[in-house]
């Protein structure tokens, strides 16, 4: 008898079935409904509501919130901008990630003090980082302009100049945090079995072919994996932005969660900046929906 | 063994891009430890002679002597101690609950709290900010830990962990009719250690480095943890005389952070990266 219970409990499961059971998840389950699922749910009704802090509440207004968002011409360039954002930031995550990881995969010293030096700038908050790359961007007296004028250059003032001003935060932000993708990486490469590069060598592959017909092969996955995670990181984008351009210039930098953040925090229109929320939502999903799903579809082939 | 797949020019060449690289990557550190150490009307002319004298130590003297930089550093620790503490309690409990007990609709919260890892901060900050405003919680130190309690990927990770470690223990431990509480403090909050290192490393660090929440939390001054003071400082960046006293506190505020990363490294690299591996 005991045996057949054993038998037709769940994997890994000890004991039987009780609602005592239940105490060990109950703590954090009721902090997850009153911190993330009720504020879901207020969300969704605020985007709604034309409730506004300074203004008061005008009651439900359906979707005026985004009928008025779809005509604001400052929300739809937060949005290019967004997007512009992560299609410079993702790949330059990917591509620079795999180079330092393929060629920081060994157990020679030096190698471990690089990878320190790439992974090390992770642990700084937003605001020293931030504090750090105004100091090179500064003109004139910035490390980049100090740099340039030593080798007789001028280099151009990226946070002053519309089209620079978002590639000169896509390189802040690869600075900042290129250490997660390069260590996911890294734990892909380890997994790739030794054999199968002595077999390579044995026939002589060269360095291109090993790496195109091994290398990226095998750690498909984890390609994929950084992509989903970075465009989902990336979207979030704000610290950055909101501390050294504070979305200018000429809205040339201001993302979608600035956006929020102004319309929520600094305009107080809840229910507006609540809409925002949603689009947000809606619009990290579906990237990441078309991510797994196309790398699903090249698996298959 | 791969020396002999790839050829020694390569490789050669391989490195030095990655050592200039790398060179890239402490310069704007070392650019800014180099400028807190300059006065203040120097470098407001020229920033040029950054290895020549004048020197000075005023920079980091200034920050003892008006500074508000430690009540911030103490806010920071209080916040990220509170949060690691709490969310390893909820979460070690919740996983092991999730990984090694059966209880009715278990299948139906896990499915509920899983989703819940989709949900981005900034979706639910608004209505959170309305809620802590009606409840009175805004600048308090509860009010600047709870909201990310409520995030599921503490539990995730110890309900992976317990999963990957063997039942036989507590098995025998059941036989001898031992209370499952007793059970879970005895054997199995010991044998989770390691995990609990890991998520709580993460969360210390990302507690400690948070912006969006107490940026609109604690709106008071005295309440502003360390990210929040430093970014209050640099709003009149432009306008500002004093760029040596502000990299005197970023070198000030960033220091420990390093200094914890070189002596914790593996680990760190762990909680960060591990966590998303799974």
């Amino acid at each position: 008898m005991a045996e057949a219970a054993a038998l037709s409990r769940p994997a890994g499961v000890v004991g039987r079935r009780t609602w005592a059971n239940g105490l060990f998840v109950l703590p954090f389950f009721l902090t997850f409904l009153a911190l993330m699922v009720l504020p879901l749910g207020v969300g969704m009704w605020l985007s709604f509501q034309d409730y506004d802090m300074l203004g008061g509440y005008g009651g439900s207004v359906g979707f005026e919130n985004f009928t008025r968002l779809w005509e604001d011409k400052i929300f739809l360039r937060s949005v290019l901008n967004t997007v512009y954002f992560v299609c410079l930031s993702t790949p330059a995550f990917v591509a620079l990630g795999l180079f330092l990881a393929i060629s920081l995969n060994d157990t020679y010293r030096r190698s471990a003090v690089l990878r320190s030096i790439f992974f090390g700038s992770s642990v700084l908050s937003v605001t020293i980082v931030t504090l750090i790359w105004r100091l090179v961007y500064m003109p004139e007296r910035g490390l980049l302009a100090v740099s340039a004028g030593a080798v007789g250059l001028s280099s151009p003032s990226f946070m002053t100049t519309e089209s620079l001003a978002m590639p000169g935060i896509a390189i802040v932000t690869v600075w900042w945090i290129i250490g997660l993708p390069m260590m996911l990486f890294l734990a892909a490469l380890q997994q790739i079995p030794r054999e199968v590069y002595e077999a390579a060598a044995l026939d002589n592959a060269s360095r291109w072919t090993t790496l195109t017909r091994i290398t990226l092969p095998s750690i498909r996955r984890t390609i994929v994996l950084v992509a989903v995670i970075e465009v989902i990181l990336q979207f979030q984008i704000f610290g950055q932005v909101h501390l050294i351009t504070n979305g200018g210039p000429n809205n040339a930098t201001r993302p979608i969660v600035m956006f929020i953040y102004e319309a929520g925090f600094r305009d107080w229109s809840l229910g507006y900046a609540a809409a925002a929320s949603q689009v947000l939502f809606v619009l990290m999903l579906a990237a990441s929906f078309f991510q797994i799903w196309i790398g699903r579809s090249k698996q298959e082939d | 063994m791969r020396a002999s797949i790839q050829g020694r020019f390569g490789d050669r060449l391989i490195l030095v891009a990655v050592v200039a690289l790398a060179i890239c990557w402490l310069a704007p550190i070392f650019w800014v430890i180099g400028l807190s150490f300059k006065p203040n009307d120097v470098i407001m002319k020229t920033t040029g002679g950054l290895l020549s004298p004048p020197f000075t130590l005023k920079n980091y003297t200034d920050i003892i002597a008006t500074s508000a930089v430690f009540g911030w550093m103490l806010n920071s620790a209080i916040v990220a101690t509170g949060q690691t503490l709490l969310t390893l309690a909820l979460s070690t409990l919740a996983g092991y609950g999730f990984a090694r007990t059966d209880f009715p609709g278990k299948r139906l919260v896990f499915v509920a709290v899983l989703a819940g890892l989709a949900v981005p901060e900034q979706a639910i900050i608004v209505p959170l900010h309305t809620m802590f405003a009606e409840a009175n919680l805004h600048n308090t130190y509860f009010g600047l830990i709870a909201p990310r309690l409520a995030v599921p990927f503490g539990v995730f990770l110890m309900t992976q962990y317990f999963r990957g470690i063997p039942a036989e223990i507590e098995e025998a431990a059941m036989l001898d009719n031992a209370s499952r509480f007793k059970i879970f403090l005895r054997i199995v909050l010991p044998l989770s250690i390691p995990a609990q290192a890991t998520l709580g490393i993460y969360t210390f660090l990302h507690a400690w480095n948070e912006y969006f929440w107490p940026l609109v939390s604690a709106t008071k001054p005295e309440m502003y943890t360390l990210t929040i003071g430093l970014a209050a400082t640099q709003t009149n960046f432009a306008q500002t005389e004093g760029i040596g006293f502000l990299m005197a506190q970023a070198v000030f505020a960033g220091l420990p952070v390093l200094i914890l990363y070189l002596f914790f490294q593996r680990h760190i690299v762990t909680a960060v990266s591990g966590g998303f591996a799974k």
